[in-house]
């Protein structure tokens, strides 16, 4: 076998990794952790980048999607699909804005370029960006290997820092995002000390369903980089029925401090990121609920609600 | 010990043979192997800009991306921004700006401003910036750089290399 193979079918590249080969797609976070030591590659490697099966952002059949009370399909996301596809893609921005919203917060032009959903989602990282707007979003991974296929929920995927429970035989083939509610919005928001190549301090994403009254239908909150995976926040549904206002935004941000459990490193202390991913928490349910109203906030919203100043070559900065 | 292997690169046109480990960084193989040095390699890290090429017109970070991912596919590195007689318009909009300092991060800038101008041949102030994103100056000279991708912005900018 060879040490370096181009596929281009799921099964070929599912062949050669049940041999032993591993995948690298955009190489972002592989190159670099091979260099670092932290998982140095293999004798084997397949680019799967050249994979068409693995591209494109397309509807799906309601039975794939599950019943959501609407007529409208959802979304299946190719493994391949890039940051910079994410937050430009009029499906995903329109009716996925949290998921656009954490694309368009990666890196740089070149990072969003290069790196792909897939590589994201298995890269398992809490820090990630497009993390807590899956889960808000209800999103499902499809896995693949020569052994077949199944679909996992993202608790059941992401298990710890850089850790998941996929096979090493097995290749993330795609994100299943189902259909949205009517009168619904989601938005992801993190705190970040610059605007680009950066890391999340901390963050949380909301989706939220209004009723026709404009009270709270429906609520899922997640929360970046305050604990050993992706957390979403439990105990929201008593909020339901209630209007969107400075108490029920507080209710949800003492809810996400009490279920944080943050470190401290480098970005921060653990007592700083408890108070400020309430901040997030409060943030994004309140510009989900506005795009659930139907006002425009351009992705990414972080420069919305005033996270990031305004720059200004001739010293007008804001 | 990883088993090395051959192929080509196409870099700014030409064909060049590559061989090395599966791991071998773009980076690597352009300023070791095919011998273009002007890409800089800066934090080996995915995080500066220093190593940015085109890969088939898209920027991308050299450093973290195999080099044997890349056959097939067009790469453009700063040296192919000149006709290698006269410079190209970003190379001289850079110069007359003074935008060059150390100039360790204008190869990077100078690629990411061509991916940025050949998508969008005018760009607003803040459209540059964030085109300029990942590109790290340690001189700090960001006002300069931003001012020679404006000066071309501009007037329309116009990716052929500058007659006469």
């Amino acid at each position: 076998m060879s040490a370096f193979t181009i596929a281009t079918s799921i099964d070929e590249a599912t062949a050669l990794m049940a041999e032993g080969a591993r995948v690298v797609a955009g190489g972002t976070d592989l190159v670099v952790g091979h260099r670092q030591g932290k998982a140095p590659l293999p004798e084997q490697v397949v680019a799967i980048d050249r994979i068409a099966e693995l591209t494109g952002i397309a509807p799906m059949a309601d039975s794939n999607a599950g019943s959501n009370g609407t007529n409208s399909s959802g979304v299946r996301i190719g493994a391949l699909v890039t940051h910079a596809d994410l937050m430009t893609d009029a499906t995903v921005v329109g009716s996925y804005s949290a998921l656009a919203d954490g694309a368009a917060l990666v890196g740089s032009p070149a990072t969003r370029n290069a790196g792909t959903i897939g590589g994201n989602i298995m890269n398992g990282s809490p820090a990630m960006d497009t993390g807590s707007p899956l889960v808000v979003l209800g999103a499902r991974f499809e896995l693949v290997s020569a052994r077949g296929t199944r679909v996992v929920e993202p608790g059941d995927l992401w298990t710890g820092p850089g850790e998941t429970s996929a096979a090493d035989d097995e290749l993330l083939v795609a994100c299943l995002l189902p259909p949205r509610p009517r009168s619904s919005g989601s938005a992801y928001v993190r705190l970040e000390y610059r605007r680009a190549m950066e890391i999340a301090v901390v963050g949380a994403a909301a989706s939220i369903g209004l009723d026709d009254d404009g009270s709270l239908a429906s609520i899922r909150v997640a929360l970046t980089a305050v604990a050993p995976t992706i957390l979403e926040v439990d105990g929201l549904d008593d909020l339901v029925g209630r209007a969107i206002d400075d108490q029920l935004l507080s209710a949800v941000a003492e809810t996400a401090r009490s279920q944080a459990v943050p470190i401290s490193d480098l970005r921060a202390s653990d007592e700083y990121r408890r108070h400020t991913v309430g901040v997030m928490a409060k943030r994004a349910v309140a510009a989900a609920a506005a795009r659930a109203r139907g006002e425009h906030l351009a992705v990414p919203v972080n420069r919305s609600v005033g996270i990031g100043a305004s720059v200004s070559i001739s010293g007008g900065s804001e | 010990m990883t088993t090395s292997i051959s192929y080509l690169l196409t870099v700014n046109g030409v064909d060049y043979p590559v061989s090395g480990a599966n791991h071998l960084s773009l980076l690597n193989a352009v300023r070791n192997q095919v011998g273009l040095t002007g890409t800089k390699e800066g934090c080996d890290d995915c995080e500066c800009g220093a190593c940015m090429m085109l890969l088939d017109g898209q920027p991308i970070n050299s450093c973290s991306y195999l080099a044997a991912q890349a056959q097939g596919r067009e790469i453009t590195t700063v040296e192919g921004l000149s006709d290698g007689l006269d410079l190209g318009p970003l190379q001289q909009a850079i110069l007359n700006a003074g935008g060059v300092q150390c100039g360790f991060c204008t190869p990077g800038m100078l690629i990411s401003a061509k991916a940025l101008l050949e998508e969008n041949n005018s760009p607003s102030e803040e459209e540059i910036r964030i085109g300029l994103s990942g590109n790290l100056c340690r001189c700090t000279g960001y006002t300069n750089i931003v001012s020679a991708v404006q000066s071309l912005a501009a007037g329309g900018y116009d990716s052929e290399p500058e007659s006469g």
